[in-house]
């Protein structure tokens, strides 16, 4: 019973936040209105006791990439009086675009099928111990690889940010 | 000139590396800071305990009163004069009938000001004062909020009847001979 | 059975929270108490004996100060600045074990709100939503001086929230889980841990100033290059959210560096003693708070001892020190974790 006044909760403010993202004209509102959705997120997670995602959703996306993000936002002093003006092409190309994003995702939708929802509170598939297990058991090869991706990634950043490098 | 032997040679060497590590340091200096936990505390809990004073002190001016409570002060103006700060303004009334009990001279000061905040303190006016009626004592002056309230009148200057103001460790040994010289017109009680 | 064991929880709760704001209003005094016998002098104490209520008249001062927002402020992140900073320093307490357990009657009660299974992640979580607090208080007073105060605290927490992951990573693959309640257990039968990480330890304890911005790491609020840092344009009970958030933090870390790495509750020889059952558990909390409140000293002991870092240092020390530290600690963890599963053999 709670569970399921939770999750109306948690999808009403996750939707009307991404709502607000997008409409806000302060991109420091539209960042933080981002962080509420990556929390109710994170709570959808915990609704499906998925403990471990919910917090590293909550540790990287709300805990560090969103603190980038406003600095970004903070150090170039974004606001809405320098936004700048767009034509109406844009506005209408813009239009278009999320209406046919929007037609496919219906299109995908309608065909799929939902498959026997399982009971998934005691199953504990989202446990961390699971998740180990599946990740360092059958993943193994993908997961290191896309760990060697990071670290590529990371020395690259570091290779940019040096600047007496001929 | 060597003023301590605490101090220490700047190198500009490269640093070891036990020194950029710096935990040692820092320890070092925990154990120096916490060291000072037990030292005794310089500190003088002031309404309390009162630092002593030095009997020749020079704090807040009395107009003395011989021991009859008749006012020394003549208002001759010698204090006004010898007074670097300028601090120190009077005005002189003569004594009538009757005032005998009151003014031990012919002339007195009517008022006699001192402004707390020109004074310096430095007590040329008690040595320039003929007739032994102003004196530097221990008291400290208190600080109020108004620049009126720093000028002193007779009100505040003059000791009270109820309340002497005992003057006599300022005097030297030869002025206290002096004074009980009872041959010397100076001393006279009229 | 359900409905006592809400109603424990909710006294719990509460309890939680009234110590940790009476440990973090007597901080604030024991604060200035502690700089005063470390720089020879006396600290307050003339309200009360000892100055005992003196944080209560700081506390009334706070409350009767004018409340001023500044004009061109954002007005709503203005305020919801330090809400955030409190509410989330408030949080951590939830997951701590606290003492052993109570028995009353047949009901076992554990002295920890929850002892859920990702505590330490649970912990990483808040301490990383914590920065908001600070970043959204310091951009809403559209003041230079704030701004400069939240980029600095941003920056400064994301550096360290790496380091102390990393570090805590090792631990966790030492001890095998992420519950707390359960690393307590195990320094029980076990040595403290410690004695496994001195050196995960070390880079902890680093991190979890920079976390609570404490010195020698309070680059954000350094009075003497950008007046208050984000909580210049802040007054009355707002800047004392932000204050006493600080001293929360630093409560709640002690306890965590207890917990972690000096075996929470547990003291040594605490079976050999001859007392059982809820008497320990007293005890043990006892000796818990013990710990806390050194730990609390220690704090303070360093922040007037060592000086605040430059800026580039700080940074310095976080990615190019304590990172490559946390990670050849990590490496040296997983090679004897593996040398006891016997993989080399």
């Amino acid at each position: 019973m709670i569970t399921q006044y939770l999750f109306y909760f948690l999808t009403f403010t996750a939707i009307f936040c991404a709502l607000l993202v997008v409409f806000s004209k302060n991109p420091i509102y539209s960042a933080l209105y981002l962080i509420v959705t990556f929390f109710a997120t994170a709570g959808h997670y915990f609704l499906l006791n998925a403990q471990f995602l919910g917090a590293v959703h909550v540790i990287v996306y709300a805990g560090a990439i969103m603190v980038l993000f406003i600095y970004v936002i903070m150090m170039l002093n974004l606001n809405k009086e320098v936004e700048p003006h767009k034509s109406n092409i844009i506005k209408i190309a813009a239009t278009v675009c999320g209406g046919i994003l929007g037609l496919v995702l219906i299109a995908a939708l309608r065909e799929t099928e939902l498959g026997e929802i399982t009971e998934y509170s005691n199953n504990g598939i989202g446990l961390i111990e699971k998740l180990g297990n599946v990740l360092f058991g059958a993943y193994m090869v993908p997961f290191e690889i896309s760990t060697v991706l990071f670290l590529s990634a990371m020395v690259g950043a570091v290779f940019l940010s040096k600047k007496n490098i001929h | 000139m060597q003023l301590t032997n605490r101090s220490k040679q700047v190198a500009d060497t490269k640093m070891t590396w036990m020194e950029r590590i710096y935990l040692p340091g820092i320890i070092k200096g925990m154990i120096i800071t916490f060291s000072h936990i037990f030292k005794k505390k310089p500190t003088i809990q002031y309404p309390e305990v009162q630092r002593p004073i030095a009997p020749v002190y020079r704090g807040q001016h009395v107009l003395k009163r011989d021991d009859a409570g008749a006012e020394r002060c003549t208002a001759c103006g010698l204090c006004a004069v010898a007074c670097p700060a300028e601090a120190i303004t009077m005005v002189a009334e003569e004594r009538k009938q009757g005032e005998e009990k009151l003014y031990r001279e012919e002339k007195f000061a009517a008022t006699y000001e001192i402004n707390m905040l020109r004074c310096i303190f430095c007590g040329l006016c008690e040595e320039a004062c003929p007739k032994e009626a102003i004196f530097l004592t221990d008291r400290i002056v208190p600080t109020t909020y108004l620049r009126e309230d720093y000028i002193y009148g007779k009100d505040r200057l003059v000791e009270k009847m109820d309340h002497r103001v005992d003057v006599s460790k300022r005097q030297t040994n030869n002025l206290a001979d002096f004074k009980n010289n009872s041959s010397k017109a100076h001393n006279k009680t009229i | 059975m359900l409905s006592t064991e809400i109603i424990y929880k909710i006294i719990l709760i509460l309890a939680v929270f009234t110590v940790t704001l009476v440990v973090a209003l007597y901080s604030t005094f024991a604060e200035r108490k502690v700089a005063a016998v470390l720089q020879d002098r006396y600290g307050p104490n003339r309200a009360g004996p000892l100055g005992m209520f003196q944080p209560f008249a700081d506390g009334v001062k706070m409350f009767t100060k004018e409340e001023f927002i500044p004009g061109n402020a954002d007005k709503q992140l203005f305020i919801l600045g330090p809400s955030i900073a409190m509410l989330t320093c408030l949080m951590t307490g939830a997951v701590i074990p606290w003492g052993g357990d109570l028995t009353i009657g047949d009901y076992i009660f554990k002295l920890q709100v929850t002892d859920i299974n990702i505590g330490i992640l649970y912990l990483l979580g808040v301490v990383s939503v914590g920065v908001y607090g600070i970043m959204i208080g310091g951009w809403a007073s559209n003041n230079k001086y704030s701004l400069l105060g939240a980029l600095r605290a941003s920056s400064q927490m994301i550096s360290y929230e790496i380091a102390m992951g990393l570090a805590l990573i090792a631990l966790v693959m030492m001890t095998g889980s992420l519950s707390l309640g359960e690393i307590v257990r195990q320094q029980d039968e076990g040595l403290a841990n410690i004695v496994y990480q001195p050196l995960g330890f070390l880079i902890f304890l680093v991190c979890a100033f920079a976390e609570t911005n404490r010195a020698p790491f309070d680059l954000p609020e350094t009075e003497s290059e950008l007046v208050g840092g984000y909580h210049t344009e802040f007054s009355s009970m707002k800047l004392g959210f932000y204050l006493f958030s600080e001293y929360i933090n630093m409560f709640i870390s002690s306890a965590l560096i207890a917990t972690l790495y000096f075996g929470g509750y547990n003291f040594p020889f605490q079976h050999s003693l001859g007392i059982e059952g809820n008497a320990l558990s007293i005890v043990q909390t006892v000796v818990f708070f013990g710990k806390i409140f050194f730990f609390i000293f220690f704090y303070m002991w360093v922040r007037w001892t060592i000086p605040r870092f430059r800026y580039d240092q700080l940074m310095k020390l976080g990615w190019k020190t304590l990172i490559p530290l946390a990670i050849l600690n990590l490496f040296i963890t997983g090679i004897v974790i593996g040398f006891k599963n016997g993989f080399f053999n």
